[in-house]
């Protein structure tokens, strides 16, 4: 636990005189998102910048520095039964919760349970100026100024260095089974769409290698009563399964070749594409494995109501997100340059324009 | 003003109104005084201003046109939806145009595989969810004014319902948004997935009050109907046990789809309103529903009533059917309406509060309330924290509004104080622009405003509203020589100030 609010805002201060551009870093996890422009840059470390400021239980809310690791949140969480309902993926145990809500990471339960964006209150942050700026805040409800903090949601640390984020936490549900059932990935997408428009329990519906995964929580009555009425075996090895997909230890994700993520229609039917899949987040979240043109990926995608990203692996010299309508890409330059007039933080991280 | 700029204005508004009418329907150009007088102000009448003129466009061509034409003659231009707002948000500006999205009143598209739904701006909310009904589905947020408000006012304020505190607020509830820039360009945010690359633009325009871009489009999602809903109704002694009623609840794991709170002010003007059942000697109520499926529905409800009547409840009673239910939540949601019966007029505060703070925020509201010898009656989403205190009082007799203004302020100041802020869910506008100051430091809102410049260099999207002037954040200080300049009392009640802020 340790407060270096005040030398990261001298580091910036200092980039900032010599016109040195900076690579923001915390656990280092996710190092392979994004491009990876061709400079290196000096490095702005937050790994250090940690410990949990306030947390409130019957409150659902939680404070912490940038730089603390998603293990010691959820540690402190689990003793009061509580948890980061947005079930953020871990691709190691150095995984901080101000990389997560740079890169917008959220797990299975997404469609159900929100995502990072959703669930974050407020931040602190050091812009390109080197000040240090409070935004949003510590409750559920809050619409004074404009909504800083959430604009963080994807943008890769371009706007500037979170140094505190504030999230509203969740309940553990009080029991979670596992349905499994063989069927092809097209019937999956019609299940999964189907069993979303019930009311029942449902907090996550993947499928896999042929087989549908769908997990209920809630009431221990209510899951029962659905495992009883819904088709599938009662997988016992449910919570594994869940856990392997959110951190992308699943055979598919082994390996070199490219890995493209596609957010789109839950209800889109499948692609015409040769390859494996998986088919995450009831459908809205899917993965491909497979060497490919970006923009028949695009298309693919805006044909799906959604977009692309090369998400892994491949050519990251090149643009690997979504293609930008031109009027989007000035606005967003400009709102960069609002924030980071400099362009000091993570230069041609998210797009190489920026 | 002075005779020359009177001629002056009526001669803009002319000519302007004649340009219009080359690409809108006549009749939806507005430009005599009796027919704009309706569009003076929104649901907060205390503030209004006659604007220049008011169109209707009814297509998304005709209103970008409408922005390029402003544009150019850098016309400053206010969207309105339904007028509901509480902020002064849709006060129209002397000098500018109202934009009026009430033509754009058609939805698109229910698809309920995908549980989605594509509608346009001025749609009212209520509606959405009628047009889902008959696939058992609806749109989550439910402000009390969803009969009247629309969806473009929705995204434009973020707003919020009783059902916030299980199923989020507006902004939890969008795909997409399609807008119109000040210069008229058009762009899509968000898509028909969960998220979109890049930093996340739908966010920044939710809740932006009509300064960043005209939405013209909307996509939200839709969610499943319940199986059942039941509330539990439940009078305390004190607020103190209301309060500690609702965090208990919470620590129990269990997250209601509705928690709302009354003090007794609030409870025996209801009561008298709707006769919903409420006990009227009680200090405060709780409304607590439940829904889900059968199963959960009956595990937690148990689980509430035997909680209640643990705390001390001094009554505690369960809607049996759908009539009940209804019953029980009429009380509350003509609160409002109650309130205005027992007084002239009331003005409606929102600030939140961390739900801790309750017993100590409505004591030290008590103690001014008697300072300044003006009633407040309060009611409180009280699961997500959001307070509405409204303050009684009598717009004839002078000086009162006033009075009642200075009081309002005092309590924002206090929300912040025990680390909440300004506004839950009604916005800033013009009303509240006194208090960012008490929020935010300059810094802040010099980031704020260059955020408003990336998207309107010239300022005429709304002008005047959201965001104050540094100037405005001075004077404000210096009136309240408690707030230091560039330390809010925010900053002063975080427990962990770091060096160099501010
Ligand atoms: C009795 C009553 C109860 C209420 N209860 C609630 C409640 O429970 N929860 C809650 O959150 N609010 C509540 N409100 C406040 C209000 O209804 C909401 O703020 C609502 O979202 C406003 O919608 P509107 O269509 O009336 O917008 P307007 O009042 O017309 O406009 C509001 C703001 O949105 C902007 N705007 C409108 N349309 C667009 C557009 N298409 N593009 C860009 N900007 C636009 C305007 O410029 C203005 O700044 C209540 C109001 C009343 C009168």
């Amino acid at each position: 636990m340790a407060d270096l609010s005040a030398q990261l805002q001298h580091q910036v201060i200092a980039a900032r005189t010599d016109r040195r551009p900076l690579t923001i870093v915390g656990g280092n996890t996710k190092a392979f998102m994004g491009r990876s422009p061709v400079e290196e840059h000096t490095r702005l470390d937050l790994s250090g910048h940690t410990g949990i400021l306030t947390y409130h239980p019957v409150e659902l809310v939680l404070t912490a520095r940038a730089g603390t690791r998603l293990t010691e949140l959820e540690a402190a969480l689990a003793e009061q039964n509580q948890m980061l309902s947005f079930e953020p993926p871990r691709f190691g145990p150095e995984a901080t919760i101000g990389g997560t809500l740079a890169c917008n990471q959220s797990g299975p339960g997404r469609p159900w349970w929100s995502s990072i964006r959703d669930q974050v209150l407020g931040i602190r942050m050091i812009n390109g100026r080197g000040e240090h700026l409070h935004f949003g805040g510590q409750v559920m409800k809050n619409v004074a100024g404009y909504d800083v903090s959430r604009l963080q949601a994807g943008a890769m640390g371009t706007l500037g260095v979170m140094t505190e984020v504030s999230l509203k936490v969740l309940p553990k549900p009080a029991a979670s089974r596992t349905l499994k059932l063989a069927v092809s990935a097209d019937e999956a997408i019609g299940i999964m769409n189907r069993r979303a428009l019930e009311s029942r329990p449902l907090t996550a519906a993947c499928w896999y290698q042929g087989h549908l995964y769908l997990r209920l929580s809630g009431a221990l009555s209510a899951v029962e009563a659905t495992l009883a009425r819904w088709e599938g075996e009662v997988d016992d090895a449910g919570d594994a399964f869940w856990q392997q997909l959110r951190d992308q230890q699943l055979s598919l994700f082994d390996g070199e070749a490219p890995l493209w993520r596609f957010s789109v229609s839950p209800s889109a039917p499948l692609a015409d594409l040769e390859g494996e899949w998986v088919l995450d987040w009831g459908g809205a979240q899917r993965w491909y494995r497979g060497e490919a043109d970006k923009a028949r990926m695009e298309a693919i995608a805006a044909a799906a109501g959604g977009q692309v990203s090369l998400y892994r692996g491949g050519d990251r010299q090149q643009e690997v997100m979504h293609a930008l309508p031109p009027a989007l890409q000035q606005l967003q330059l400009r709102l960069k340059e609002a924030f980071d007039p400099d362009h000091l933080f993570n230069p041609g991280r998210v797009y190489s324009w920026m | 003003m002075t005779q020359q700029n009177t001629a002056g204005r009526e001669a803009l508004r002319q000519t302007l109104a004649a340009r219009f009418r080359t690409f809108i329907e006549p009749e939806y150009v507005i430009s005599d005084d009796e027919t704009l007088r309706p569009y003076e102000c929104d649901g907060l009448s205390m503030y209004c201003e006659m604007p220049l003129l008011v169109v209707l466009p009814g297509t998304v061509e005709q209103a970008q046109q409408v922005l390029k034409l402003c544009h150019q003659q850098s016309i400053p231009v206010v969207a309105r939806g339904a007028g509901t707002g509480l902020c002064a948000g849709a006060m129209p500006h002397a000098e500018g145009v109202v934009l009026s999205m009430a033509r754009f009143d058609r939805i698109l598209e229910i698809d309920a595989p995908s549980r989605s739904a594509r509608v346009q701006p001025g749609v009212r909310n209520l509606a959405i969810s009628e047009a889902a009904a008959e696939q058992g589905l609806y749109y989550g947020p439910d402000p009390s004014s969803q009969i009247a408000c629309t969806i473009g006012g929705n995204v434009a304020e973020n707003s919020g319902g009783v059902h916030c505190l299980k199923y989020g607020l507006t902004v939890h509830n969008l795909l997409s948004i399609e807008l119109l820039t000040v210069e008229g360009d058009r762009l899509t945010l968000g898509s028909q997935g969960l998220d979109a690359c890049g930093m996340d633009l739908m966010a920044l325009m939710t809740g932006s009050e009509g300064l960043l871009g005209i939405v013209t489009e909307v996509r939200v999602k839709l969610l499943p109907k319940p199986e059942v809903a039941q509330v539990v109704m439940a009078g305390f002694d004190s607020v103190q046990a209301a309060g500690d009623a609702v965090g208990r609840i919470i620590a129990e794991g269990i997250i209601p789809g509705g928690l709302e709170m009354m003090d007794s002010h609030a409870i025996v003007a209801a009561e008298a309103f709707a006769q919903a059942g409420y006990p009227v000697d009680a200090q405060a109520l709780l409304l607590c529903e439940v829904d889900g499926t059968e199963e959960e529905v009956h595990e937690h409800i148990d689980a509430v009533e035997t909680l209640f009547r643990h705390l001390g409840a001094t009554s505690v009673r369960t809607s049996h059917s759908e009539e009940e239910r209804a019953r029980l939540w009429k009380g509350r949601k003509s609160a409002f309406p109650a309130v205005g019966r027992i007084s002239p007029d009331y003005y409606c505060m929102d600030g939140t509060i961390p739900r801790g703070q309750l017993a100590h925020v409505l004591t030290e509201m008590q103690k001014m309330s008697d300072e300044y010898g003006l009633r407040v009656a309060n009611v409180f989403h009280a699961g997500d924290g959001n307070l509405h205190p409204l303050i009684l009082f009598d717009a004839n007799t002078p000086g009162e509004f006033e009075k009642t203004e200075a009081f309002g302020g005092r309590i924002l100041e206090l929300c912040v104080e025990v680390g909440g802020c300004i506004t839950g869910e009604h916005g800033v506008g013009i009303e509240k622009i006194r208090q960012m100051p008490v929020q935010f430091n300059d810094q802040e809102v010099a980031q704020f405003h260059r955020i408003k410049d990336a998207f309107d260099p010239q300022g005429t999207l709304n002008p005047g509203k959201g965001i104050p002037t540094l100037r405005q954040c001075q004077e404000y200080r210096s009136l309240n020589p408690r707030l230091e300049p560039n330390s809010p009392v925010a900053a002063q009640a975080h427990s962990h100030q770091e060096a160099g802020h501010g």
